[in-house]
């Protein structure tokens, strides 16, 4: 099932340095993007269908075609590789097995959007990983790939790498922009949209490292040839993680739209120890759970997702076995979007730590089934009430937990019934 | 949010080495405005002393030409930045969905067991301190343990005990 794509090079023994991913191909698309009007290049992005792979799924030839035309001030590309979201591990093998493939899609990215400078955005505990991106831009510079020109086209290009320091906020791209400026990473209010003021004030396009890293394939093979693999709404190749109850936990590179079970039992090993499956989380902690009945008849693609009522998101699969404890699993969840709250909105910075209280007191035996119900009732009540969907990252995931395992929660609140009975 | 409002100061002065100066003076002609090296020379500061000092806050907002208090936002923001000394072997242990899952608890048990400290603390010899942190990013491989910066993957307690003895 798996396919080698994006991950062409990522068993090749030290295809991170420029040397051997040069022999492999790498930068030879860029005689034929220099070739290519900037508009064709968005052309050809906007019919491989190639959607952001952060987590939202946004068109990626759209969103650069938001960028308004003929103003004198400077268009950013910022590359989103904060990768904190909880199960997302994927990123990463491109930063230090691919490095090259990255820059040249940032390259591809933009010539087509006629931008001069990016900075690629990088969570602060990626320590290994930002050597060996820093060390692959270097040898790019040395190597007249980065700089006044660009492969000798006269095109400068200058990448820069900036560190984050432990905020899982600054994924969302605008608090990213504040972090590049210096400030703390709480969520811009929007309208206006980074595309037309990010950065600086400036047009400003955010992608995920993945997104960048599919370009190079598009412009080398075209559109068709990306559009093979996937479903005809959901086109292209997918850095999967799975992570949690498998007998074979890892990254792996498929096509979208393989049967949900069919890729945890055959790629992943299935559920580790023997065990039964409880439930599968397939997209990110922020995505709703889905029960083995749900993920029976679900498909990794936008569309499946969006019709068992949850979403794609980053690609993160995590799978639960029977033993799993949901209010303790709901705890921990709460614990993490509460923790990383930026603060700036009350429903969120309180809301979330209401519900932390609650779900502790259940666990507690202190809490009763009208908690369940205010819990309920809080997910309802802070749920895009505020700047940014950090809240509702934390409240959608927490909802399906508490309509499809109900029962679970009911018998914390009897053990206070029963305590105090007795 | 966590709360991380106290800056600790040392009554020395502070200042980057040269080193940390060149690369400072290199990198602020990458960014438009001064202020987006606010967050570099936090990083040049954790570098050089393994934390930040409180005296470091003044200085880098004078290197910088903006205000202390915007320094301050963002050093007291972001987790990472230590605002007190840590053990010479600073431990985080991701804490998260699926380093949960994998047995995370029975890793900071044993920790706690063995050195003798939950996290937040440094050990009494200065030879440790534990965090427990968010998500980093190594969910295959989880349990996963940092230990100054580097990763450990599929953790468990036998794989620790060779991992601390190893330590300086
Ligand atoms: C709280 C939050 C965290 C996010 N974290 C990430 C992240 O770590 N990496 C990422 O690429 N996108 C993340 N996103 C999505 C970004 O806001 C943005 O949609 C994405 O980077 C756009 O790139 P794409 O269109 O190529 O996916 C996050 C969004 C939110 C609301
Ligand atoms: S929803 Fe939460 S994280 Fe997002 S801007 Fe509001 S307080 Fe900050
Ligand atoms: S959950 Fe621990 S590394 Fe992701």
């Amino acid at each position: 099932m798996e396919v080698k794509v994006l991950s062409a090079k990522f068993d090749i023994a030290d295809a991170h340095l420029l040397e051997v991913a040069k022999q492999h191909g790498a930068y030879a698309t860029l005689e034929k993007l220099f070739a290519m009007p900037p508009a064709d290049v968005i052309d050809e992005v906007k019919n491989s269908g190639l959607r952001g792979r952060g987590g939202a799924g946004f068109p990626a030839g759209l969103k650069w075609s938001f960028l308004p035309k003929g103003l004198d001030k400077p268009v950013y590309l910022a590359v989103n590789s904060d990768e904190s979201e909880p199960a997302t591990f994927k990123d990463r093998y491109i930063l230090t097995r691919d490095p090259h493939l990255l820059i040249e899609g940032i390259i591809i990215c933009c010539w087509a959007i006629g931008c001069h400078d990016c900075y690629i955005y990088i969570r602060g505990e990626y320590t290994t990983q930002r050597k060996a991106l820093q060390k692959a831009i270097d040898e790019a510079y040395d190597a007249g790939y980065l700089g006044e020109k660009v492969a000798g086209q006269d095109f400068r290009l200058d990448v820069t790498v900036h560190r984050g320091a432990g905020a899982y906020v600054c994924g969302e791209e605008t608090a990213l922009l504040e972090s590049v400026e210096g400030r703390k990473g709480q969520p811009r209010s929007k309208p206006p949209f980074p595309a037309v003021a990010g950065l600086y004030g400036c047009p400003t396009i955010i992608n995920n490292v993945q997104t960048i890293a599919s370009l190079p394939f598009i412009i080398a093979n075209g559109a068709d040839a990306y559009k093979a693999y996937g479903t005809e709404k959901s086109p292209g190749t997918h850095l999967f993680g799975i992570s949690g109850h498998v007998e074979r936990p890892g990254m792996y590179e498929l096509p979208l739209g393989l049967p949900l079970l069919e890729v945890i039992d055959k790629v992943a090993g299935g559920v580790w120890k023997a065990r039964k499956l409880k439930a599968v989380i397939p997209g990110g902690s922020s995505t709703p759970v889905l029960t083995p009945e749900e993920a029976a008849t679900t498909t990794l693609d936008y569309e499946s997702m969006a019709a068992h009522k949850t979403m794609f998101g980053s690609g993160g699969i995590v799978v639960l076995d029977e033993t799993v404890d949901m209010v303790r699993l709901v705890k921990n969840l709460i614990d993490f979007y509460h923790h990383e709250s930026c603060g700036q909105c009350t429903p969120c910075r309180e809301g979330l730590g209401w519900m932390l209280k609650i779900v502790k007191q259940l666990l507690n035996g202190e809490g009763t089934t009208a908690d369940i119900d205010l819990l309920r009732e809080l997910c309802d009540n802070i749920e895009m009430k505020t700047v940014c969907v950090l809240s509702a990252a934390c409240t959608m995931p927490v909802r399906s937990y508490l309509d499809k395992f109900r029962p679970e929660f009911e018998a914390y609140a009897a053990d206070r019934a029963k305590t105090e009975a007795a | 949010m966590s709360n991380r409002a106290h800056l600790t100061f040392t009554g020395k002065p502070f200042q980057f080495d040269a080193e940390r100066d060149a690369e400072f003076e290199y990198l602020v002609k990458r960014y438009p405005t001064r202020e987006s090296m606010i967050l570099p020379a936090l990083w040049l500061t954790q570098e050089q002393e393994g934390w930040v000092p409180g005296e470091a806050i003044a200085y880098i907002a004078d290197r910088i030409g903006t205000f202390a208090s915007q320094v301050y936002e963002a050093a007291t923001f972001y987790t990472m930045y230590h605002l007190h000394p840590v053990g010479r072997n600073h431990i985080c242990i991701c804490r998260t969905l699926s380093c949960w899952l994998r047995g995370k608890q029975e890793i900071v048990d044993y920790l706690a067991g063995e050195i003798g400290i939950r996290p937040g603390e440094v050990s009494e010899d200065g030879r440790f301190s534990l965090e427990e942190v968010e998500c980093l990013g190594h969910c295959g491989t989880a349990p996963v343990v940092q230990v100054n910066g580097e990763f450990h993957e599929n953790m468990d307690v036998e794989k620790l005990k060779q991992l601390l003895a190893g330590l300086p």
